[in-house]
This record gives C-alpha cells, sequence and structure tokens, in this order.
C-alpha cells in the first residue's frame, strides 16, 4: 500500500509519493464528496480502503455507504446526488459491467456523479490485469469519459471532473489503467483545499428533490418528450467538449498543470502519428524519441476524453498526416480495437481520408514493449494500406 | 382489532387522477400510508405497477417527491437518498421504498438484504400483489402454490410456495417488521405512523388483490383482502425488536372461502384446498408460538 515516504511542503502545496489509488482517494477528499459508496473490487480497492479511513477519522465530512454490490453503489449516489449533494464511487472492471444498468440511469436523470474505474479485464478467463474493454463497452451509456496517463493526471482529472460534470448534469467516468496507474508510486503535488475550493464551488444543482415542490423524478415520457430529453443530453455531452477544455484552462490558471483533452508530441512536422492512450503512451513517447534519431518523421497523439470524443480537435491535428497507427488496449469483437474505429469513424465525412492501422495489443494486462511499438510503426510506414481492422501484436506483426 | 388509539388524518395527501386499473388495490394502499407518514415524505418507486400509477411525465399523483428508479435499485436508492439528506442536515424527512413483490422478493432483494444488514434509516414497503402484474402477470417468488400466472399457465400451475419475506427480513435483525392489509385501515395507518418514529431500518409487508392478475371481480378487492387476514393466509402482525405481535388473532374463515372468489385459483381441487388449509393451520400455530417467546 502507498505511504507517504516523503513528505516537502512547496508553497501552500505538499507534495507526496501515491499510488493512483490513493491519488484518486486525496482528489475525491479535497473535492470535498458528501456521499460515498464503494464495493471493493481489485484493483481499486485501495481506494475505498483510504477513503474509509478518511471518513472514519474524520478528516473528511461524507456518509459512506458499504453497499453489498456495485449495482447498489451507483444506485444510492443516484440517490444521493438527487438530493443535491456531490458523490464519488470507485469500480474496475466486472464491477462496472454489473453497474450498467445503473450508469445509463444515472446519465438520464442528468446527474453529475463522479466514478473512477481501473481498466482492468473482462472475464472469462478470469484476469485483474490491464485492459479498457471495460469502460469502453460502457461507452453509449451517455457518461463522460477520462483516460489518464500519470497518478497526477489522474488526481487532476478527478478535481476537473466534478467541474465539467456539474457544469453540464452529465456523470464523468476517470480511467486508469490497472496496477501500471493503481499499484505505482508517483509523486504527486497536492494542492491546498482553498485551491480547491476556488476551482471547484459548492454543488448546488438547477433541480433536486424539493419538499416544498413534489414532483416526480424519472416517471414514465410519452414519446414525444423522452426523445425531446434525449436530445438536450446529447445537446450538452456535446458541449462538453468545450467545457472540457475550457475547464483544463481555467485548472491551469489556478494549478499550473494542464492536459488537453488529446495530447500531441511532435506531431506538427510528423507525417505518421502514433494514437495510445492510458499509461502505455508514455512508452510509446520514448519510441517516437528513439525513431525520431533515427531520422523517422513519427509523433505521438494521446487521447484523453474519449466521451465526447474529440473529432474536431483529433481531424484538426490528423488530416493531413499520411498514415496513422493506433494501439487499442481494447477490443470490440468482430471489428479490431474501439479507438481505431473511433477515429476511422470521425474522418468518414470529412474530405481527408489517411490510412488508419489499428493494432490490438495488451490484452489482460500483456507488456506493451518499445520494441512492440517500433514494430507498429515500421509496419504502418512500410504499408500501404491496411489489410484487415487490426492486427494483432506478436500474432500478426 | 384494536380500537382507535390515534387520530387519522383527514386531508389525502394521494390526489385524484392517478392511472391505476379499476378496483387496484395499490391507490388505497399509497393513501393509507401516505396518512400515516405525512407530507415530508420522499417515496423511492423501482419498476412496478406504481412506476405508471403515479402518472406519466409531468404529472405525478402522488403527492409528495417520488424518485422513479430501476427495479432492482429501490433499497439502495433509498439508502443514498437518506445519506444525502443527513448530510444537508435534513434528519426529519422519511425516505420510504414502495416496491412490488417482483422488486421485493427477487431482483430486488440483494439490494433489500444490503440496506436491512446495514440498518439503514429507511422504510422500506413491499406492495405484494403476487406476480410481476405490470409486465403481465408473471409468476415471482411471492405466488402462491398452485396459483395460475401467465408463465405458471395450468398446464403447469407454481410448484413452490410463496417465500416468506416477512421471517427472513426478521432475520436480518431489523428495529420494525409489520404486515398491513387495506381492509384493516385503522391497523394500517398506525403502523406506518409507528414506523415513521423508529429509527433504523423497517419493513412493511401489504397484501394486495389484483383484479386483473387474480381474475377477481374489481368491486370485490377490500373483501377479498380482508378475507386474506380472515382466513390466516395473510396474518397481521408486527415484530419489534424480535418481539411479534399479533394484530389480528381470530382465524375464523376458511381458506376455500378466498380461494372460490379468485379465478387464478378456480383449477383447484378439493385435496389440493385441504392441502393448503393444513399449511396455514400449521403457519398460524406457528405464529401464536412466536407470540409466546419473550
Amino acid at each position: 500500500m502507498a505511504i507517504s515516504v516523503k513528505e516537502k511542503r512547496i508553497n501552500d502545496q505538499q507534495s507526496l509519493l501515491l499510488e493512483g489509488t490513493y491519488a484518486v482517494a486525496y482528489a475525491v477528499k479535497l473535492c470535498r464528496v458528501k456521499v460515498i459508496t464503494v464495493y471493493p473490487i481489485t484493483p481499486s480497492s485501495a481506494i475505498a480502503e483510504r477513503l474509509a479511513e478518511m471518513v472514519g477519522d474524520e478528516e473528511l465530512d461524507a456518509k459512506y455507504i458499504k453497499v453489498e454490490s456495485e449495482h447498489s453503489a451507483m444506485a444510492s449516489l443516484i440517490g444521493a446526488s438527487h438530493v443535491g449533494v456531490r458523490t464519488f464511487t470507485a469500480t474496475s472492471s466486472h464491477g462496472l459491467a454489473y453497474m450498467h444498468e445503473t450508469l445509463h440511469w444515472a446519465s438520464g436523470a442528468r446527474l453529475p456523479i463522479v466514478m473512477s474505474n481501473t481498466n482492468r479485464s473482462l472475464g472469462s478467463p478470469w484476469s485483474i490485469l490491464a485492459e479498457q474493454t471495460d469502460s469502453l463497452s460502457q461507452r453509449d451509456t451517455g457518461w463522460i469519459q477520462f483516460y489518464c496517463e500519470s497518478n497526477q493526471e489522474i488526481f487532476d482529472t478527478i478535481i476537473q471532473s466534478y467541474r465539467i460534470a456539474e457544469r453540464v448534469y452529465i456523470p464523468a467516468m476517470i480511467n486508469m489503467d490497472a496496477f501500471f496507474s493503481t499499484h505505482v508510486l508517483e509523486n504527486i503535488v497536492i494542492p491546498s483545499q482553498e485551491m480547491v475550493d476556488s476551482y471547484l464551488p459548492e454543488f448546488k444543482p438547477k433541480i433536486k428533490i424539493d419538499l416544498n415542490k413534489p414532483s416526480a423524478f424519472g416517471g414514465v415520457a410519452p414519446g414525444d418528450s423522452y426523445f425531446e430529453f434525449k436530445y438536450k443530453m446529447e445537446e450538452d455531452m456535446l458541449k462538453a467538449v468545450d467545457v472540457a477544455v475550457k475547464a483544463d484552462n481555467e485548472f491551469e490558471e489556478i494549478f499550473g498543470r494542464k492536459y488537453g483533452i488529446i495530447n500531441c508530441y511532435l506531431c506538427e512536422d510528423a507525417e505518421t502519428i502514433l494514437i495510445m492512450t492510458g499509461t502505455a503512451a508514455g512508452t510509446g513517447r520514448v519510441v517516437i524519441d528513439n525513431m525520431r534519431k533515427k531520422g523517422k518523421k513519427v509523433g505521438l497523439m494521446k487521447i484523453r476524453l474519449f466521451r465526447p470524443f474529440p473529432s474536431r480537435a483529433i481531424i484538426d491535428v490528423l488530416k493531413n498526416k499520411i498514415k496513422i497507427a493506433v494501439i487499442d488496449r481494447n477490443i470490440s469483437r468482430g471489428v479490431g480495437g474501439i479507438f481505431a474505429q473511433e477515429i476511422r469513424a470521425a474522418f468518414h465525412n470529412t474530405k481527408y481520408h489517411p490510412p488508419i492501422f489499428g493494432f490490438v495489443a495488451g490484452l489482460g494486462g500483456k507488456d506493451i514493449t518499445p520494441e512492440q511499438i517500433e514494430n507498429v510503426l515500421n509496419y504502418t510506414i512500410e504499408s500501404d494500406y491496411p489489410d484487415r481492422e487490426a492486427y494483432w501484436l506478436d500474432i500478426d506483426v | 382489532m384494536n380500537k382507535r388509539i390515534f387520530e387519522i388524518p383527514e386531508e389525502d395527501i394521494l390526489c385524484k387522477g392517478h392511472m391505476a386499473c379499476i378496483g387496484c388495490g395499490v391507490p388505497l394502499a399509497m393513501k393509507f400510508m401516505l396518512k400515516g407518514l405525512g407530507r415530508k415524505t420522499i417515496l423511492v418507486v423501482p419498476a412496478s405497477c406504481n412506476s405508471v400509477i403515479d402518472g406519466t411525465y409531468p404529472f405525478s399523483a402522488s403527492g409528495v417527491p417520488l424518485v422513479h428508479v430501476p427495479i432492482a435499485a429501490a433499497a439502495a436508492i433509498a439508502s443514498g437518498i437518506r445519506a444525502g439528506l443527513d448530510m444537508i442536515g435534513d434528519i426529519e424527512t422519511t425516505v420510504a421504498a414502495w416496491a412490488g413483490d417482483g422488486g421485493t422478493y427477487d431482483i430486488g432483494f440483494q439490494a433489500l438484504s444490503g440496506a436491512s444488514e446495514r440498518n439503514e434509516n429507511i422504510i422500506y414497503v413491499c406492495y405484494d400483489n403476487e406476480a410481476y402484474m405490470n409486465t403481465g402477470i408473471h409468476r415471482s417468488s411471492a405466488s402462491p402454490f398452485l396459483a395460475w400466472t401467465t408463465t405458471t399457465p395450468l398446464s403447469s400451475p407454481k410448484n413452490v410456495p410463496k417465500k416468506n419475506i416477512d421471517f427472513i427480513m426478521a432475520e436480518h435483525k431489523i428495529p420494525y417488521i409489520a404486515t398491513a392489509s387495506i381492509a384493516f385501515p385503522d391497523d394500517f395507518i398506525k403502523k406506518f405512523a409507528t414506523a415513521k418514529n423508529i429509527r433504523g431500518m423497517r419493513f412493511i409487508h401489504i397484501l394486495i388483490p389484483c383484479q386483473a392478475g387474480w381474475k377477481t371481480n374489481p368491486s370485490k378487492t377490500v373483501k377479498i383482502a380482508r378475507l386474506a387476514v380472515q382466513t390466516g393466509i395473510f396474518p397481521l402482525f408486527e415484530i419489534k425488536s424480535g418481539k411479534i405481535t399479533l394484530n389480528y388473532n381470530e382465524k375464523d374463515v376458511p381458506v376455500e372461502e378466498y380461494f372460490k372468489l379468485q379465478g387464478r385459483f378456480s383449477h383447484l381441487k378439493k385435496k389440493d384446498i385441504i392441502n393448503i388449509q393444513r399449511d396455514v393451520d400449521r403457519n398460524w400455530k406457528r405464529i401464536i408460538k412466536l407470540t409466546k417467546v419473550v
């Protein structure tokens, strides 16, 4: 478990050596969350443990409901959020899958719940290691989705997510890699409570349960009104792209850090762009550096915001590139990696049609090595067009 | 029956214009419940008949805030509302889940059991019409032995007995459990008024005849509910801190009187009724015995 081995003050900020799970717990505490529910699941459990300590020690003034399932974890937050308080839960993999129905309900009810998900493989067969298929299977549930690379990014994205979610009334899911993030120590700058308070004022929803104005929430909506509700929700979901950009800029003003909804590395003069997400993007940058030394014009794009999908921002960077390679640590059976498919779809109605090579890698926590990434780039550079939806690393390439 | 020991409020909180079927007992039960709980109440309604009865957007007939929720989630969502209220300093408002038998005995049971084990400060009400009536009279684990439903057709009526939810709940050691009947409004309202003033998990079970699903005359809903109590099929009792008290002490009507008014039992043979009578007698004796346990 993460222990603070190093603690020093930089102005009014603190620097702590934390695992990804603890980074989540510290962020939740600073966001002054009022109701927390957690059902334990590896590798997310340390979030539940640390938050239980924080609430137990009265470091954090919150109700912590120790629910009997993930379905109830999300359901309880749906209840609490209807009262108008800030809420949080953490889950992973099968837990997230078990929540599926309530994820739809939370977004449909326009509740800005924030949840962390540690990307872990789904059985069968059992695996507790990194893979994004869990959260990507939830892409149509109406949640904002972020994919994080470092523990600082996880910490900061939790704080940003409350600001975004509470502005558009859409719940947000912050994804991180099982073990590569959750169980790896990184030095994290922990801002002061005052800094977070100034960025994230108290949550005051427009609509909540009011005994003086008794109304029903979520009752049967006849055809036309259901359609209209869904249209408004989509409008706000699309708006969330700009809201996320703005929240990131405003975050930078106070905290001095910024991530972008996408992050580009040496993309400007690159002819071939590699797209990656999560912790593997860090390995990707090392490969880009090495290949640049060999004179290859390559760059890396990390996608951080997945829902709403920032198509415009992505196309702006990629439109004049010669080739694109996408490494997916996830799979939609029958079509290949999910990020690759989304990027292909984003290009479809534009006049730009660079070949997009999809690569499936790292399922079930299998390492994505620098050698593999270099192979991906070399294969992409040397081939004219991909002859299939996805190449499986170490098997096809 | 005890004589009236408290005033029943004149005011009806439940509004006119709800969408229940003719002869449905649910609005009557809702009306009585709200008389017992008052206006400072938030209702949580999982998928069930009441999802429809309350009215379609933008209407709501309940007169108090009502949160519609997925079928398995009632107890969990009620727990969350309670936690939220506690955090904003509202410890007065009652949070009541109002779930059907399917949402209680079957798919919602995990959440109910969890909330009970945690002794959440909520009231959980099961309005039991003994099948998934809203979806089309489908068998639930609350459907009685040998009952006809659309998924236990006459060729294969239900061949296992109804789950004993009240005693399952009693084993969760929660502070208050009661059964209530729309045919005994004084007792019914008093139980909700009692429950309101107890902290912790409270469970109230109401048997509500469904004319469509039970194949009964819509004008006989209350009579059938009364017969369920008088035959001992649905005894009225309370379990307070583990101590059980019978609220209606007579069991003076044979079960046949209850069955003969219901089309769902019209296929019962003489020997079936004898067997059921024997089980009901046995269960009654068991409850009488338990009332004597100090």
